[in-house]
């Protein structure tokens, strides 16, 4: 399998703060990719530079061999790369039902489709993908008024409904209560093997990463220290230091 | 026939029966449905998509503008009319004056309009307080441009064309622009209604709750903001030319670019009804309408006194407006349930 994103020696500075320095990583199609790291080591900054959300400062970033680090947001998630945020952003105010429907990417997207109707068949697959995440039950309700794991899986439902290529994962567990942890595992891994959706996950939760991805990538203080299998990442001296400090 | 067929018939006959049930009040009642579809229109903006504007009121005056030097430009020298008070030395046939209403009123939606697509090009990238105040500020210039401009008589203003004087008396005229009002107001309505139940409607909700969201989403923000403000431009500039010849005076700063009276009205109407929904700015502009009048009538010198008493019981006590508190008070009435009937495809959760 190829590679459907590759970074290459992205660099990323805030002023004098050195967020990303040389990074290059690959994530292989239809993988599952881990990106660890301690607090403040750059990940959600590596999200925010593939997704556009900020121009990078040095390197290129391609997705599907197309280069993107210069598109904007919205370009980039029509190109089919999606991410989901650490805290979770879901329309409040509209029911989950709309918030669904919402998330649809459109047939036709020009200026004479603002006025489109939505197509009725989009919520059947909307309740199909609620059902998924278990929130079928609550589809009529507000957003806002669901408790925060249950919006994290609003967010990763609305992300699949856009039937996205690749889905970048920030901390999908955070927050979420033990028992439903080993839910979202076996559903990303569903997600990942049935839709085949490439993931790239940040996680701090060392159980659910060693158990989700195959590959993993290891940042601290901005730069790359680690990479390989869970297995060598678990023994590797450099990751254990940057977690743990160094005696 | 269900209970909102029955609902909207109702108030479709009551309508159209208001110059016959209450002839005294036909102005009044016109500057009402103008007022709705001030409040509709505001609403669009400021509810529904979250952006809370100020500026509204600049399409109002211009189509005001717009529509009467159409009125008049296309028949007479617009210089000399609004120089000698020119409704004395040019007078209007009935043919001249109906085309010239016509195709005023239709400039009055359409150039608004692309200015609103034009200016929304520029600031609709702000966000928060800083559109709030952009628009404000917007929105005095243009007062303070249109009081500079000699051709449309300046800070004098212009007087619109007079209702042609051998078809009938005035009181055939408010009559007839009282069904134009009530056909605007019934128009800028069913389109909104229509409107919001499309992609339209739901991305504006998005931009609302979660513009970043929205963006990280794919949906191309700036296209739907730039459509509702040009929707909203160009049934305010209808309003806003209707409201001109209805008085028959134009002043830059006190009918036209009124950010005081209307202006303040259309963000205090949707407000009070309840921002965001599409009943609310009509029931809060009547309501507003009602409460208005009764006080200009009855304790005339201290309506401001009493219109700042109610903002300020609206903003503290009912800051979701009347549909707002209804929708918190009976949630399930407006949709909101939890279904305890599961979906039979379920997926098991291990």
């Amino acid at each position: 399998m190829g590679a459907i994103l590759q970074v290459d020696q992205v660099y990323k500075y805030f002023g004098g703060v050195k967020a990303n320095e040389n990074i290059s990583m690959t994530v292989t199609q239809g993988s599952i990719t881990g990106l660890i790291g301690p607090n403040g080591s750059g990940k959600t900054t590596l999200f925010n530079s593939i997704v556009g959300t900020h121009p990078i400062d040095k390197g290129s970033i391609k997705f599907e061999d197309k280069e993107v680090s210069a598109l904007p947001v919205p370009a980039v998630a029509k190109l089919g790369l999606l991410r989901t945020f650490q805290q979770t952003r879901i329309y409040g105010k509209l029911n989950c039902i709309d918030n669904m429907r919402i998330s649809a990417k459109p047939s036709r997207d020009n200026l004479f489709s603002v006025f489109s109707a939505i197509p009725n068949e989009l919520n059947d697959k909307a309740e199909h993908l609620l059902s998924f995440v278990g929130l079928y039950q609550k589809r009529k309700l507000r957003a806002g008024d669901l408790s925060f794991g249950q919006q994290k899986l609003l967010e990763l439902a609305m992300a699949l409904m856009n039937e996205p290529k690749m889905l970048l994962l920030d901390e999908p567990t955070a927050g979420i209560n033990p028992t439903l942890i080993n839910g979202i595992i076996n559903r990303l891994i569903k997600v990942n093997e049935e839709f085949g959706i490439t993931l790239l996950v940040i996680e701090h939760n060392m159980r659910v990463i060693m158990s989700l991805a195959q590959h993993i990538f290891c940042l601290a203080h901005g730069q790359l220290i680690a990479n390989g299998k869970p297995e060598q990442i678990k023994k590797d001296q450099r990751v254990i230091d940057a977690y743990l400090g160094v005696q | 026939m269900n209970q909102k067929a029955i609902l909207y018939l109702a108030l479709l006959a009551f309508g159209i029966a208001v110059p016959f049930m209450f002839p005294a009040y036909k102005l009044q009642i016109s500057i009402m449905w103008i007022l709705v579809v001030l409040s509709l229109t505001w609403d669009v903006q400021g509810g529904q998509m979250g952006y809370n504007t100020f500026g509204n009121i600049m399409f109002f005056g211009l189509g005001m503008y717009i529509c009467s030097s159409f009125q008049i430009g296309i028949f007479f020298p617009l210089a000399e009319w609004t120089a000698s008070g020119g409704e004395k030395t040019f007078i209007h046939t009935p043919t001249q004056f109906f085309q010239g209403f016509f195709i005023g009123i239709i400039f009055a939606g359409i150039i608004p309009a692309l200015v609103a697509a034009i200016i929304g090009y520029g600031i609709l990238g702000l966000r928060g307080h800083y559109f709030a105040i952009c628009t404000l500020g917007l929105a005095i210039a243009a007062g303070e441009l249109a009081g500079g401009i000699e051709l449309v008589g300046a800070g004098q203003g212009m007087t619109s064309p007079p209702w042609p004087k051998n078809i009938g008396d005035t009181e055939l005229r408010s009559e007839f622009f009282y069904y134009i009002c009530f056909v605007l107001m019934i128009s800028t309505f069913l389109f909104l209604r229509w409107a919001y139940t499309t992609r339209f409607g739901l991305v504006l909700n998005a931009i609302r709750d979660n513009e970043d969201k929205a963006e990280a989403m794919g949906i191309n923000t700036m296209r739907y903001k730039i459509s509702g403000w040009v929707v909203s431009a160009f049934f305010v500039g209808i309003a806003g030319g209707l409201m001109g010849n209805m008085i028959g005076y134009i002043e830059p700063v006190e009918t036209a670019f009124a950010g005081r009276t209307f202006g303040v009205f259309m963000v205090v109407m949707a407000i009070l009804g309840g921002k965001g929904t599409l009943w609310g700015p009509v029931i809060g502009a009547i309501a507003f309408h009602i409460f208005k009048e009764g006080f200009w009538t009855f304790f005339l010198g201290w309506q401001y006194v009493a219109l700042g008493a109610l903002i300020v019981i609206v903003v503290i006590f009912f800051p979701e407006g009347i549909m707002g508190w209804l929708r918190e008070k009976y949630p399930d009435r407006f949709g909101e349930v939890i279904d305890e009937e599961d979906r039979k495809a379920q997926v098991e959760l291990k």
